[in-house]
């Protein structure tokens, strides 16, 4: 095949522990580190397995969001793909508007195949794939955790709830990644260097000419109700007991 | 008045658990009307259980060959088909319930809300991000259909006191040949499934090893309990993919969880928060596991679990 486009979305670091504001009015992320989103991370790392295995010929990522989206664009770009596209916006996006983004990208590019995370860290939606093949018209293969070509079909193996489920679908198609597609490669420091001189195209959202509609709306954000913690036993008769107390023996 | 349709989750004979969840849901909001889709081969024998399920009304069966397996691409476009009249379409937020909500949300030119796990009313809900770390309050648009998916182990099966009628819908929808159902390989157990089952024991990288972690099996198996892992024992090749409990695994809530040779990673405390009793036994007693359990016990689980396992014959 020719391209594959892969989605990267900058979202906080996972190691950063999210707090909600006192005043409920959002989530404290000023000042966090912000990474790819680990799924697309893995999204990234098959597309350029596939192309290293001579099944592709050119890896674009594309990002949506401030013109910071930019660090996590080089990043993918060190990691190997061809070059990126930022669809620059200081907005945020709801996943159905999202999704009609990369449908413009996706007709301006063509690629045979997209490749995002089947979620990100941040709003854990768990949509973009499935949108963007529904509006595309084409098929999805979302949580996979294989995936191989042959003659513009791919088969994909999905992890679904009772075990391993696998699909047959044409290109061009949209497949979210899954935890155990693949271990994403380390950055090297010459690859960052080299990625300095790749190709980065902006385009403000505007451009694209897509029209927003009604969102749903965030009202209010509140911390977890947190579990509280219970007794320690000192060995199993003990753990027996407080089991029998409870009525679960 | 609210109109509600949730899309069955089965695998062809047997209706998922989940989906008596989702009609929980539903019936939350006030006034609701609930009908449930089938979409199946011959949905019969679903269509009978769903009619079972209190608080549903009416059972619609779209009987197709093109529906015996599960694919988002196929029946997104006829649930699209049936939509029209609904002011909400519900889905569990099962692996097959998260491939195809959002695929009919698009089609029906919406937003979705994911991993709804509290009505507040008609078109305002509460939902999770960041792995649970906030709980966001959303607001859905009152003048469009409403699409959601959601969080099962939020709410309790609804009774089985029903006894809906069952009608057969037609549905005219271009149905697509582009993506094919090959196989399932499901990992083939006689113990009680892991998101149904009301006692759960779950092994983490402590066991050291798939022929260790048997030990978790036969403690599960002492107390008919169903088995999870955490991601790091999946990881580690314990055991297969599908005994996952956490964030990006299994959400689960059963009635008692007991956690041996976990450590409590917050992408892990994520998927049992909803538990009724978390039981920790683990070795580190600084473990984070500890925090929310509501039952400690520090200890080698080596000699913790045979024991405890002696102690329940």
């Amino acid at each position: 095949m020719d391209k594959i486009l892969v989605g990267l979305k900058r979202v906080v670091d996972y190691n950063v522990r999210v707090r909600v504001k006192s005043d409920g009015s959002g989530v404290d992320i000023e000042g966090a580190k912000m990474s790819i989103n680990p799924f697309d991370e893995i999204a990234l790392e098959e597309a350029l397995r596939i192309k290293e295995r001579g099944e592709a010929s050119e890896v674009i990522v594309v990002s949506i969001g401030p013109s910071e989206a930019q660090q996590q664009l080089r990043t993918g770009l060190a990691m190997g793909a061809d070059r990126a596209i930022l669809i620059e916006t200081g907005e945020t996006i709801d996943a159905l508007t999202g999704a009609k983004i990369l449908l413009e990208v996706v007709k301006k590019e063509s690629p045979d195949l997209v490749i995002v995370g089947k979620q990100a860290i941040d709003n854990d939606n768990n949509q973009t794939a499935q949108m963007l093949a529904a509006l595309w018209d084409r098929p999805q293969a979302t949580f996979a955790s294989k995936v191989e070509f042959s003659d513009g079909v791919a088969k994909v193996t999905r992890e679904v709830d009772v075990g391993l489920e696998t699909i047959e679908i044409d290109l061009p198609a949209v497949i979210s990644a899954d935890l155990r597609l693949n271990e994403p490669r380390y950055v090297k420091l010459p690859d960052i260097m080299k990625a300095k001189k790749k190709p980065l195209e902006q385009i403000p959202v505007a451009d694209l000419g897509i029209e927003i509609g009604e969102q749903i709306k965030e009202v209010k954000f509140e911390a977890p109700a947190q579990r509280q913690k219970g007794i320690v036993v000192q060995d199993v008769a003990g753990l027996v007991a407080a089991l029998k107390d409870k009525g679960l023996l | 008045m609210s109109k509600i349709l949730i899309i069955a989750d089965h695998d062809g004979s047997n209706l998922n658990a989940a989906t008596a969840k989702c009609v929980a849901c539903a019936n939350q909001i006030a006034g609701a009307e609930i009908h449930v889709a089938i979409f199946a081969e011959d949905g019969s024998a679903v269509a009978a259980q769903a009619s079972a399920l209190d608080a549903v009304s009416k059972v619609l069966k779209v009987d197709n060959p093109a529906n015996k397996s599960p694919l988002a691409a196929v029946i997104a476009p006829q649930v699209t088909a049936i939509a029209a009249g609904y002011t909400h379409v519900f889905g569990a937020s099962t692996t097959f319930g998260k491939d195809l909500m959002p695929r009919v949300a698009a089609l029906l030119g919406v937003n979705q809300i994911s991993d709804l796990m509290e009505v507040v009313d008609a078109h305002t809900f509460k939902r999770p991000i960041y792995a649970g770390n906030a709980i966001v309050t959303v607001e859905s648009p009152a003048d469009q259909i409403t699409v959601a998916t959601v969080r099962t182990a939020s709410f309790t099966a609804s009774g089985q006191g029903g006894s809906a009628t069952i009608e057969f819908a037609a549905v005219t929808a271009a149905i697509p040949t582009h993506t094919r159902y090959i196989e399932l390989k499901a990992g083939k157990s006689d113990r009680p499934d892991l998101q149904t089952a009301s006692t759960v024991v779950s092994g983490g990288r402590a066991l050291g090893s798939a022929e260790k972690f048997q030990l978790i099996y036969d403690l599960a198996d002492a107390l008919g309990a169903g088995v999870g892992a955490s991601r790091a024992a999946v990881d580690a090749g314990y055991v297969p993919n599908e005994l996952q409990v956490g964030q990006t695994g299994k959400i689960i809530a059963p009635e008692l969880y007991i956690a041996i040779g976990i450590s409590g990673a917050i992408q892990h405390i994520t998927g049992i928060k909803d538990a009724g009793t978390i039981v920790a036994i683990n070795k580190d007693e600084d473990a984070p596991i500890f925090e929310i359990a509501d039952i400690g016990l520090v200890g080698d689980l080596f000699s913790v679990v045979p024991e405890l396992q002696a102690a329940l014959k």
